[in-house]
């Protein structure tokens, strides 16, 4: 019997609308109590005095390579990657290699989390077989094994017909549908965001109409079908317009945003002068663009931060901007940039924040945690406001290092990181 | 101090007018070595420079060979067709190779916009971009910039039409830069299929080619690049030389002593009637004998002058 009792801290919990000085009992693995002047009584005690105690943060959106990619990424350094940026659970894309669509890869993926991982992993599983596009994949037996989601991210679904019948099925074992939206054939070898800075760069571009239009399409679908989607690292004013009308007509749409959307746009790409930390997919957008996602963030349209956590080798990105690979990673920089440049300026209140990283995604993909209500995992992560941190890659937990961030210094950092009333991680003092 | 202060020619955007002067002049100046009858001098005896061409050219490539050659510069070109690029070799590794042997300039070709950025980050060598995908080809707006102010001795205040393939073209966006900054008054025209988003904000866009070409000194025509179509740009080459493509009837529309420039190769009855292309105002030949005197200028001042930091 394991009895941990935090302190003393600032209790955020938006699920109960709680924001006081509290103490948190945790005890065998599950949320015992909160309540202001706890007992001791047989409990480790953790001082949480100054500090910022909050449900375990959970990234909806993380590619963890692991199989086929362990170069790039692995479970174990996946997830230390996670417990160290503050995360309790995060989500694994399925576009490993193979493919996760069925519940063999799916229970290999819960085997390994369990044997190595530090923080909890929800498999997601594959929309389409192999992420083809083409046939639908077992979402019986995914469901069964252990996924939370459908999805075939980094491979948009462009059939309208497969996404129909994608929505349609999913809802016989309530599976939300997590859809990279892209219509590949305006996005067709671009690089960058289309606009004037790709113009000035010579760089093809995406337009931001490539994103908007399939979650248009999607949210209709949704409709027509009943079904539970999800968009994925949203990143444009027209798509956060779509959401925020299909939710205000009740479609069941729940959405994400990545920090770096919110933090960067595509004047980056030139500002650095062509660096490959800046390329991903969706693309850094407009300056209009991350100003309509911050504003989405603020009145709900968007449920969740998530960091879209994208590993690369060194070589897959030191290479001409064309060729580099898609994708910066995330996890141990998402929430002090989200402290530093969102609540820091009063974008966001501190509570919001702390609801799109832990209740929002909680409640969009249906997962357990997000809230210190009793009975609860004792998943819970501390932050420091008043930390300064310089963000420095060669001293990550993930592989990867590309990130756009280095050398940022960052105001408000998690300290520390419980997963089932374990610490599993702790800044070190 | 020789009025060019950069280790590197990566484009137009961030030269300052005095330096672009500085590299007219010193092309002025070196013009009539290629007159004489022994077109050779030791300004550059024992640099070593590298043409790294990873685009097929045939222009550029042996512009910079011969100004290499007249500056005594010892050189070698590697064209990506014959180098281990075919094998798989990456950019870097190639050039680090080649860095290896120590040159003092690479100069390069390369279809990704930013590849020379991505070299002179990594290497030691000067670099100088050749033209890199549809970013920059600074040394061609050089040589236009040149070729005009020959002919009309001023580049201030000349009313100068861009005219074609605006989105593909590393030439259309040296050219805006370098003739905006040095006071000309550019005015570009393409199908709007063709026109990159946010060009407007460097110089106003016409659809029209009768409007870009009234009253202009000079014509720029730009190449249908063919070979980064991905389709349907625009309906036929018919359809385009009819609405788009610079006609004699169209030329008289310009002032009367206008030049008509294009960078090559043509597409002749596509962008330009064979007429144009032949015709009286055609300064396209001048502008090859300036891209040699253009590139000893950057040579020279990139590699010469007593070698500082």
């Amino acid at each position: 019997m394991s009895r941990v009792l935090l302190k003393g801290g600032r209790v955020i919990d938006p699920a109960q609308r709680l924001d006081a000085t509290r103490d948190v009992l945790l005890e065998d693995g599950v949320v015992a109590q909160v309540a202001a002047k706890l007992s001791a009584r047989g409990a480790d005690v953790i001082s949480a005095k100054g500090l910022v105690v909050c449900p375990g943060f959970i990234d909806l959106h993380v590619h963890l390579r692991e199989p086929g990619r362990e170069d790039k990424e692995t479970i174990a350094t996946g997830t230390r990657a996670a417990a160290a940026g503050g995360f309790t659970a995060v989500c694994a894309m399925p576009n490993t290699d193979p493919v996760n669509d069925n519940s063999g890869i799916t229970g290999f993926i819960l085997q390994k989390a369990r044997s190595e991982g530090v923080v909890r992993v929800y498999p997601i599983g594959a929309i389409t077989r192999g992420s083809r596009g083409e046939e639908l994949a077992e979402y019986g037996d995914l469901k069964e094994s252990g996924c939370v989601a459908v999805s075939d991210d980094g491979r948009p679904v462009a059939s309208a017909r497969v996404m129909r019948r994608a929505l349609e099925y999913a809802r016989a074992f309530d599976l939300p549908v997590v859809d990279h939206c892209e219509e590949p054939a305006l996005s067709e070898r671009a690089a960058m965001n289309e606009g004037p800075v790709a113009t000035l760069l010579g760089l093809r571009g995406a337009p931001a109409a490539a994103e908007s239009i399939v979650v248009e399409r999607d949210i209709q679908l949704a409709e027509l079908t009943g079904g539970r989607l999800h968009v994925a690292h949203l990143s444009t004013a027209g798509a956060a317009d779509a959401v925020r009308r299909g939710k205000a007509r009740g479609v069941r749409v729940t959405a994400e945003a990545t920090p770096h959307h919110l933090v960067l746009t595509d004047q980056v790409v030139k500002d650095s002068d062509y660096d490959t930390a800046t390329k991903m997919n969706p693309p850094l957008r407009s300056e209009a663009d991350l100003r309509a996602v911050r504003e989405a963030l603020r009145d709900g349209t968007i449920d969740a931060i998530a960091t879209d956590h994208a590993p690369h080798t060194v070589d897959d990105k030191k290479v001409e901007y064309d060729q580099a690979a898609f994708g910066v990673v995330g996890l141990e920089t998402a929430v002090s940039l989200c402290l530093d440049r969102l609540v820091g300026p009063g974008l966001l209140t501190l509570p919001q924040l702390v609801a799109l990283l832990s209740s929002g995604p909680a409640r969009a993909l249906g997962l357990p945690g997000g809230t210190l209500a009793t009975g609860a995992p004792a998943d819970v992560t501390v932050l420091d406001l008043g930390r300064r941190r310089k963000v420095d890659p060669a001293r990550f937990e993930s592989k990867g290092r590309n990130t756009p961030f280095a050398g940022w210094t960052l105001k408000g950092a998690p300290v520390m990181t419980i997963v089932a009333g374990q610490v599993v991680w702790q800044e070190r003092r | 101090m020789n009025g060019y202060p950069h280790r590197h020619l990566l484009g137009i955007e961030s030269l300052q007018p005095s330096e672009i002067t500085a590299i007219l002049d010193t092309a002025e100046s070196l013009r009539e070595i290629l007159d004489r009858p022994i077109k050779k001098v030791p300004a550059l005896r024992g640099k070593t420079v590298v043409n790294l061409f990873y685009e097929p050219s045939t222009r550029t490539r042996a512009s910079f060979e011969v100004a290499e050659k007249v500056l005594s510069a010892d050189s070698l070109s590697i064209a990506a067709s014959t180098s281990s690029a075919q094998k798989g070799e990456t950019l870097l590794d190639t050039a680090k190779n080649l860095e290896a042997m120590n040159p003092d300039m690479i100069v390069l070709r390369h279809s990704a916009s930013g590849a020379p950025h991505f070299l002179a980050r990594h290497c030691r060598a000067a670099i100088v971009n050749a033209g890199d995908g549809a970013h920059e080809h600074p040394t061609q707006a050089l040589l236009d910039a040149l070729t005009l102010r020959q002919r009309k001795k001023r580049l201030e205040g000349l009313r100068v039409a861009i005219v074609g393939d605006l989105l593909h073209s590393r030439v259309a966006r040296s050219n805006v830069w370098l003739l905006s900054k040095m006071g000309a008054k550019v005015v570009l025209c393409a199908p709007p299929t063709l026109v990159p988003p946010g060009i407007d904000a460097l110089a106003p866009v016409t659809y029209r080619i009768d409007e870009a070409v009234e009253g202009a000194d000079a014509v720029m025509m730009l190449r249908i690049q063919h070979e980064r179509m991905t389709g349907g740009y625009y309906p036929s080459d018919r359809e385009y030389h009819l609405r788009f493509g610079l006609t004699e009837a169209r030329v008289k529309r310009a002032k009367k002593d206008v030049l008509i420039l294009h960078p090559g190769p043509m597409n002749r009855g596509v962008e330009i009637a064979s007429e144009v292309a032949d015709g009286p105002y055609s300064v396209i030949l001048d502008q090859v004998t300036n891209g040699v005197a253009v590139r000893m200028a950057v040579l020279l001042l990139l590699l010469g002058g007593g070698g500082e930091s």
